[in-house]
């Protein structure tokens, strides 16, 4: 049935009987009824109320029944008249139905047991579930409200929610509807059609075409942000594309022990293959080792055993540190790698966001001090900072913001100044300190962006709707947690 | 960072008064340790038991605290509330002092040359009329728990075994034998074993199990034996339970074995720090005697002289920030029980610092100090003063020029993870394992076995959890791939790739192709004809085992192949679990730069 003719069966009904109290008369889908209605409605041909109803509607086990007939009757049928029939046959024959059609026999005392057999109670019987479910079947309704909730509780009918209309005429009524236009088009404007076109009314509460345009993703759009900062601070991104590191870069070269836990199995992912390193700075080597294990440059060392064959092992950094200066402000954000067992705020592999400035003369304060700087720029102005161990930076301190949204004191990020043992065996000049600071890219991210899980941030598993719909980063902006 | 508990009402009498918690939050974040949780012995048995095992046991407030890793000295609540009473100004710390025995003979321990072969070093000591009581005794079991899992790295480097003194007999030998001929009762236990049959048992014991690797597999055995061949321990497992400590216990016998001897005597130094406390005489600490295979002489342990470290007063202002005198320089020392004396001169100070205090290297240690006790949050905020000039890493930039174009024709950025497994990288996509990808040691899944060589695998792992979308689904990555590269230093090497994949009802090799055009015009990289001798690019048919036969393409520039386009090999798709086809463009992104 085309729109246009219900369109048309609607008019002429209102045209002769003033109204129609319930479209439910008319043979047509609901929705198609609803779609003319709120085209006539907008060109005020018509006005309309919504009337909620109930239709009985059979399952599909209800159907079954009304095609074929109940299971009581179809046993009481398996029964011959003059002899029994045993329970187990019944069972049998009907299956699963046999319970249901032996509970529902004996209990309208058509069949009674005697020992294992079934045997007749009366000489024959009728349908009445059948003749009852083609009955609402049809009309979508049942007189008899007892039965129909015993039909109900057999799951052979259930109620389904309908919606039909009663329609009055509008202040515009009009059997004639003209053809109004949506859109101008070229030819109109050619033919200046357009001066006596009548146009449809907009609905201005309705949402606009989606865009399938292309998309950042998320995470990269708060890299991106910042980038910007460091770059308004005047920092120079430091060079990170080299994932395999030697433990020596990685730990050694930071005055981080041998043993420390980090170096575990447990921490850091070591390689089969490639597994260690080619030749290192011979000399350099040997001034870390001395470092390491007797001390110098005014530190007592740590006092062990430092191995180069736990130096020269691969793995994938663990961190983007830096491990050359001269007086510059570096920083990258880029992928670091860590042996964890994943779960909702664990990656094997996240994004490290670090500043690091090398000047001579850089103070504790200095440092404090360009935090303040970069965290304005995150729109974080309360900060705080704890004293902290880390294997290579004294003092190490962990800066605190204050969540206005959690009203406490939240930890973003760590920072600190290189210990002289790491710099001095660099051959830096001693009057050179090295201050630093590193967070990671996935936690403000799911803050900004309101993701719980960090497996729907980074890797394969991310709802790409959710990178097409996520607004652009404006860290300045307050969004997502943080509201 | 180890989590250390401490009764309030212990703390608050060292302390000298009351604090709330926001108080005591405060006092905790300015020394640098955190206040991690507040709670009670019941609390904690009904979180971990249940509420039915909490009836009955204490709700005395407990103060669950995070103190810093390297800060052995606060595994304990005798050395955390000692130093947060000296930070408060409540008290001096202590001095340590060494005395004989009230016969003027000293313990003495033998170390034989076998025990080289399996843990070389050992220091012991003797705490004498010691005095416990419930909470000292379970704070000096807990405190040698807190070391060797800290410090110890769970008993490998280090050892700890208390005995009470008055069941023993010196001399003491520590030898390394074979271990069945080791018997003893271990610990809590009544039946005596061998060390072979002890290992056994100790299998399935939850707590033990895990150390046993330690020296299983040696010929022989650690083991520390009395002048009546009574064993004491054999380390890193267990003691015997001849000569077990208890509440009663007076005289503590305390040995420390180990394969590292600078962390041996940090430990011992610790324990006996923390637990002189409780001597008849405070903080006094017998000695022990020890001899060595390798020495004609002997020496005694523990060593609880002080070390000396000197600073500067202008390091140390200059390094932090602030303009303090030498004066103030000792008072904040002090508050960290740290004790320092002025040189003449009055421009350095001299520390003097105390065992408990390993942690301390170098004289920038003494600068945190001080810097603590001024208050991080209390020094002036300034900027560093060489103008720099910021810059972006060219790659990057060139990397974003491509994304961004890419974006803007019409793809959607997906970041998948760059490791992945051995069949992602090569099987599923139809390659041969030619050895040029960076293979991982101790991955704890599959997923990660291999660092990727082609960035192809996550997207299409990134489009196939992504099936509900609607059709074309267009993607792209521009990130790194890793290749193994004997000539360089880290045997290895990142590459810059950008891949795009197309995925729709039908393959759409043109498409792609026009996004390879429409990159390259962006980059004014010219289109030229395969036999020009001209700078640009061109594509020509090519094979590559994970396209379509017929249907792939190689990327020339600059007489280099740099990449592949075509429609993607259904059989590669059907690994992936793609059900539609898919049309992909992988090119190696770094000649443009």
């Amino acid at each position: 049935m085309s729109q246009e003719s219900i369109q048309t069966d609607i008019l002429t009904r209102l045209d002769t009987d003033g109204s129609i109290a319930d479209t439910a008369v008319l043979p047509y889908a609901s929705d198609l009824i609803l779609g003319v209605l709120n085209s006539l409605l907008s060109k005020e041909i018509l006005t309309y109320t919504a009337i909620k109803g109930e239709k009985w509607v059979l399952t599909i086990e209800g159907q079954e029944v009304a095609s074929g007939g109940s299971p009581e009757v179809a046993l009481f049928n398996l029964i011959p008249s003059d002899t029994g029939f045993a329970v187990a046959d019944a069972q049998k024959q009907m299956g699963e139905k046999a319970k249901i059609a032996m509970s529902n026999a004996m209990s309208k005392k058509w069949l009674k047991k005697q020992g294992d057999q079934l045997v007749r109670a009366v000489d024959s019987v009728a349908d009445q579930v059948q003749a009852d479910l083609i009955n609402i079947q049809e009309t979508g309704a049942f007189e008899d409200a007892r039965a129909l909730q015993d039909y109900k509780r057999r799951k052979l009918v259930s109620a389904e929610k309908i919606t039909s209309y009663s329609v009055q005429k509008g202040e515009r009524f009009t059997t004639n509807v003209q053809k109004e236009a949506t859109e101008i088009t070229a030819e109109m404007l050619r033919t200046g059609e357009w001066k006596d076109q009548t146009f449809k009314k907009y609905n201005f509460n309705a949402e606009g075409i989606q865009i399938r345009g292309g998309h950042l993703h998320p995470l990269m759009k708060v890299r991106e942000e910042f980038r910007q900062i460091f770059f308004e601070l005047g920092f120079e991104e430091m060079p990170t594309n080299q994932f395999v590191e030697s433990s020596f870069w990685n730990f050694d070269a930071l005055f981080q022990p041998q043993q420390h836990p980090a170096r575990d199995m447990h921490d850091t992912f070591f390689l089969k293959d490639p597994a260690v390193a080619g030749e290192m700075p011979k000399d350099y080597v040997e001034r870390v080792k001395q470092v390491h294990s007797k001390g110098g440059y005014g530190s007592i060392g740590y006092g062990y055993d430092w191995k180069y064959t736990e130096a020269e092992k691969l793995i994938l950094r663990t961190h983007t540190t830096a491990k050359e200066f001269r007086p510059v402000k570096y920083f990258s954000i880029d992928r670091v790698f860590r042996n964890e067992t994943v779960d909702a705020t664990h990656l094997a592999e996240f994004h490290q966001i670090e500043g690091v400035i090398a000047d001579r003369g850089a103070t504790l304060g200095d440092l404090i001090g360009i935090l303040y700087n970069f965290f304005r720029k995150l729109g974080i102005e309360k900060l705080r900072f704890k004293p902290a161990y880390n294997p290579y930076t004294e003092p190490s301190l962990e800066i605190f913001s204050w969540h206005t949204g959690f009203k406490k004191w939240v930890e973003i990020g760590n920072s600190g100044m290189f210990r002289p043992e790491m710099l001095r065996p660099l051959g830096l000049p001693e009057d050179v300190s090295v201050i630093a600071w590193g967070l990671s890219l996935e936690r403000p991210t799911m803050i900004k962006y309101s993701i719980d899980n960090i497996r729907e941030l980074l890797g394969h598993k991310v709802d790409l709707e959710m990178v097409m719909t996520n607004p652009i980063c404006r860290l300045d902006k307050k969004m997502g947690r943080e509201i | 960072m180890p989590t250390v508990n401490v009764f309030k009402d212990v703390l608050f009498k060292a302390l000298g008064r009351e604090y709330s918690t926001e108080q005591f939050e405060e006092l905790c974040f300015e020394y640098g340790i955190e206040l991690e949780d507040e709670t009670s012995e019941q609390e904690m048995v009904k979180k971990e038991q249940g509420e039915e095992k909490a009836k009955g046991k204490s709700n005395r407030g407990i103060y669950r605290i995070d103190v810093p890793a390297n800060r052995y000295d606060l595994l304990c609540a005798e050395g955390l509330s000692r130093a947060l009473k000296v930070y408060v100004g409540n008290a001096k710390p202590p001095v340590y002092k060494l005395v004989q025995p009230a016969g003027g003979k000293v313990q003495k321990v033998t170390v034989l040359p076998e025990t080289a072969q399996i843990r070389p070093h050992l220091v012991c000591a003797v705490l004498r009329g010691i005095t416990f009581d419930q909470d000292t005794y379970d704070s000096f079991i807990e405190l040698q728990d807190k070391l060797h899992n800290n410090i110890c790295r769970k008993r490998t480097l280090v050892a700890i075994g208390t005995h009470d003194l008055d069941t023993l007999k010196g001399p003491f030998t520590y030898e390394a034998l074979a271990p069945t001929n080791i018997k003893f009762v271990p610990l809590n236990q009544t039946k005596e074993m061998n060390a072979e049959e002890l290992m056994t048992f100790y299998e399935s014991d939850r707590k033990l199990s895990k150390f046993l690797h330690i020296i299983r597999d040696s010929p022989v055995y650690p083991v520390i034996y009395d002048s009546n061949r009574t064993v004491l321990s054999l380390p890193p497992i267990i003691n015997s339970n001849h000569s077990k400590i208890a509440l009663e216990t007076k005289n503590v016998f305390i040995e420390c074995t180990a394969t590292d001897i600078t962390k041996a005597r940090v430990v011992l130094n610790t324990i006996v720090a923390m637990f002189s406390q409780y001597c008849a005489e405070p903080f006094t600490v017998e000695p022990v005697e020890i001899a060595t295979p390798n020495s004609t002489s002997t020496h005694r342990t523990p060593d609880i002289s002080s070390r000396t470290v000197e600073a500067t007063v202008g390091y140390i202002n200059k390094s932090i920030g602030i303009h303090i005198t030498a004066d103030e320089v000792v008072r904040y020392l002090a508050k960290m029980s740290l004790s320092a004396t002025l040189s003449s001169s009055r421009k350095s100070v001299s520390v003097s610092v105390p065992i408990t205090r390993s942690d301390i290297l170098h004289a920038c240690d003494v600068m945190e100090d001080v810097a603590i006790a001024y208050g991080f949050n209390k020094i002036a905020k300034t900027v560093p003063r060489s103008i720099t000039v910021g810059a972006p890493f060219p790659l990057n930039k060139l990397a974003d020029f491509v994304r961004r174009e890419l974006a803007l024709s019409g793809y959607t950025e997906v970041l998948p993870l760059i490791l992945c497994s051995h069949d992602e990288n090569y099987e599923w996509l139809r390659r041969k394992d030619n050895g040029e990808a960076v293979k991982l040691a101790n991955p704890q899944t599959i997923e990660f076995q291999v660092v990727r060589t082609s960035l192809i695998q996550g997207v299409l792992k990134t489009i196939s959890s992504n099936k509900a979308v609607a059709l074309p689904i267009k993607v792209f990555e521009v990130s790194d791939v890793v290749f193994k590269d004997e000539s360089r230093e880290r045997k290895s090497r990142n590459q810059r790739n950008m891949c795009v994949v197309f995925a729709s009802k039908t393959s759409a090799f043109e498409t792609v192709h026009g996004i390879l055009d429409r990159i390259m015009a962006m980059l004014n990289v010219k289109l030229v004809s395969p036999d020009a001798a001209q700078d640009g690019y061109f594509i020509r048919e090519s094979d590559n085992p994970t396209y379509f036969p017929g249907r792939c393409a190689e990327v020339v520039h600059k007489a280099l192949s740099i990449g592949h386009l075509g429609i993607v090999h259904p059989e590669v798709l059907q690994k992936f679990e793609v059900p539609f086809p898919c049309t992909a463009l992988e090119i190696n992104i770094e000649p443009f730069l």
